[in-house]
């Protein structure tokens, strides 16, 4: 397992989780690396998208739910009550597994967040748009449609406006949950040399099906199953020497 | 021929004229009412009060006041029926006492018009004072239509994809900014749909306003919301049915018919180009 380290962004520590009666999370202790990519990886149900989830409160939006345990950011714990989801969720952005651009124009998609965060000035509003897109390597194929609904563009494309429109939020943690899942090999791709380029002025946290896509991005991989973290270590080590048994198997495809 | 396939067949013609008989019905309807009705319809019976005991003259004291009290009801249906949608279908937690709101709003849509005229009569006439007037007319007819507008309205909510919801709340966009900004604008077309019907329903209606606005006969203008007026549904009952010259007058019943039924098609019409130029705009 890895050691605590000082340069944690977010600690988990025996988290338990619930929808209404059954339990998703079992006494997870996990924590994440600042400017890494860490991937959580599982089959079906295994609990690993409840996490990513539980990470900027999104879980709060289904009723039902119980969070037992601490996420702590920035020496806080995220659930204490005084805590605002609100703000957490600025400081922790999300990219979701199927683009959802709104249906306006790809200019208005990207100020939604930051004009509704408070800024108003007309240029500063142009530099964030030019920079979050050129973050999210859009810039070139967008900067003369910007009056355009979003929703023309490709999957690949919407999938990266979302992106931007989670950089102009400037978090400090960028959460995907399968963001690839819905794209061709091409736009999946260009996403991969995305998160490569991103990890430099940010944390991410990604959810992925897809065990080559973990091997390949990320530098530390949890796997879960059956709600529990089963072995967390850095992602060479988890691909090739992995601690225990049940994460071979899975890995090797002997199940899950 | 085998004897399912004659059965399937027996099914699709079935089904074919039933639709054609519906769409049959209305057409036939609005024929009668044009052939009938478009002798009596002129400048002047658009734009002179009735004379001679109603005999003779026009209509323009009950297009105006139809006009109003629609108008009316619709200004205070639409806000509280779409205010009241969104509590339900955004901020209620589900429980037995939304269901228990959920079955009166129900319950109300399905009370008989009289009902909420014998209503408005009491509340708003008597009790509140405000008398016979449209104020009294457009809040009856406004209650008349709230569940069909917090119905569609509901509907249209829930018909705003989640995802949206996500994405917004995902970026630290507070719950009623991301229903503001997101979900309202995205669920107008579906409201607007709503609204379409209650216009058609507080139009038409006859027996809310009986009590509460319509008069008999007046040339007078309305000058205020506590002023009784003349309505295109009461004129042709009281011509219809109370005047002495029923027979006389029935080709002006029958030009108010359409006039009515032009008024209520106009009004959908608007919406209805309001409704398709949004949906261009929001196609997701």
């Amino acid at each position: 397992m890895v050691t605590l380290l000082s340069d944690n962004i977010i600690e988990i520590k025996k988290v338990n989780f619930y929808y209404g009666a059954s339990k998703a999370l079992t006494d997870v202790t996990m924590d994440f690396k600042k400017n890494k990519v860490t991937a959580l990886i599982g089959p079906s149900g295994c609990g690993k998208s409840t996490l990513l989830r539980l990470l900027n409160r999104m879980n709060d939006l289904i009723d039902g739910t119980r969070v037992e345990g601490e996420v702590v950011f920035e020496d806080r714990n995220i659930y204490d009550p005084d805590v605002d989801p609100v703000e957490i969720r600025r400081r922790i952005g999300m990219v979701f597994q199927k683009p959802n651009p709104f249906p306006k124009s790809i200019f208005n998609n990207i100020t939604y967040g930051p004009k509704l965060g408070g800024v108003k000035n007309r240029s500063e509003l142009e530099a964030l748009v030019e920079q979050s897109l050129k973050q999210a390597s859009l810039w070139n194929e967008v900067k003369d449609i910007l009056n355009q609904s979003a929703m023309m563009l490709s999957g690949g494309q919407q999938q990266r406006i979302c992106i931007a429109r989670a950089l102009a939020m400037k978090p400090d943690v960028l959460l995907m949950d399968e963001p690839t899942s819905a794209l061709d090999p091409v736009s999946t791709a260009k996403i991969e040399e995305l998160i490569e380029e991103l990890k430099k002025k940010y944390t991410i946290i990604i959810v992925t099906h897809n065990m080559q896509q973990a091997a390949r991005i990320s530098d530390y991989t949890g796997f879960f199953y059956l709600g529990k973290l089963i072995e967390y270590n850095p992602t060479e080590k988890l691909f090739t020497t992995p601690d225990v048994k049940q994460t071979e198997e899975y890995i090797t495809g002997r199940f899950g | 021929m085998k004897w399912r396939y004659f059965k399937q067949n027996l099914f699709f013609v079935t089904v074919r004229l039933s639709a054609f008989i519906i769409a049959l019905s209305i057409g036939a309807f609005l024929v009668y009412i044009f052939m009938n009705g478009i002798g009596a319809v002129n400048w002047d019976f658009l734009t002179l009060p009735p004379r001679d005991s109603m005999t003779k003259g026009g209509i323009m004291p009950a297009i105006l006041g139809t006009f109003y009290l629609t108008a009316g009801a619709i200004i205070i249906a639409l806000p509280l029926g779409v205010v009241s949608a969104i509590y339900l279908s955004e901020y209620a937690k589900q429980g037995p006492v939304i269901r228990l709101i959920r079955i009166g709003i129900n319950c109300l849509a399905g009370v008989p018009s009289v009902v909420f005229g014998l209503f408005g009569l009491g509340l708003f006439v008597v009790f509140l004072q405000f008398g016979s007037c449209i104020l009294s007319g457009a809040l009856t007819l406004g209650f008349l239509i709230l569940p069909t507008i917090i119905g569609a309205s509901e509907e249209a909510l829930k018909g705003v994809p989640q995802t949206f919801r996500e994405a917004s709340l995902g970026l630290g966009v507070s719950k009623w900014q991301t229903i503001l900004r997101i979900v309202l604008p995205n669920a107008l077309p579906g409201i607007l749909t709503g609204s379409i019907l209650g216009i058609g329903r507080a139009a038409g209606e006859t027996a809310p306003i009986m009590f509460t606005a319509a008069a008999f006969f007046t040339a007078k203008l309305p000058t205020s919301i506590f002023d009784e007026v003349m309505a295109l549904p009461y004129h042709v009952y009281v011509l219809a049915t109370a005047g002495t010259h029923i027979e006389e007058t029935r080709p002006i019943q029958y030009g108010t018919i359409l006039v009515l039924v032009a008024l209520v098609s106009g009004i959908d019409l608007i919406a209805i180009i309001m409704r398709s130029y949004i949906r261009k705009k929001k196609r997701w």
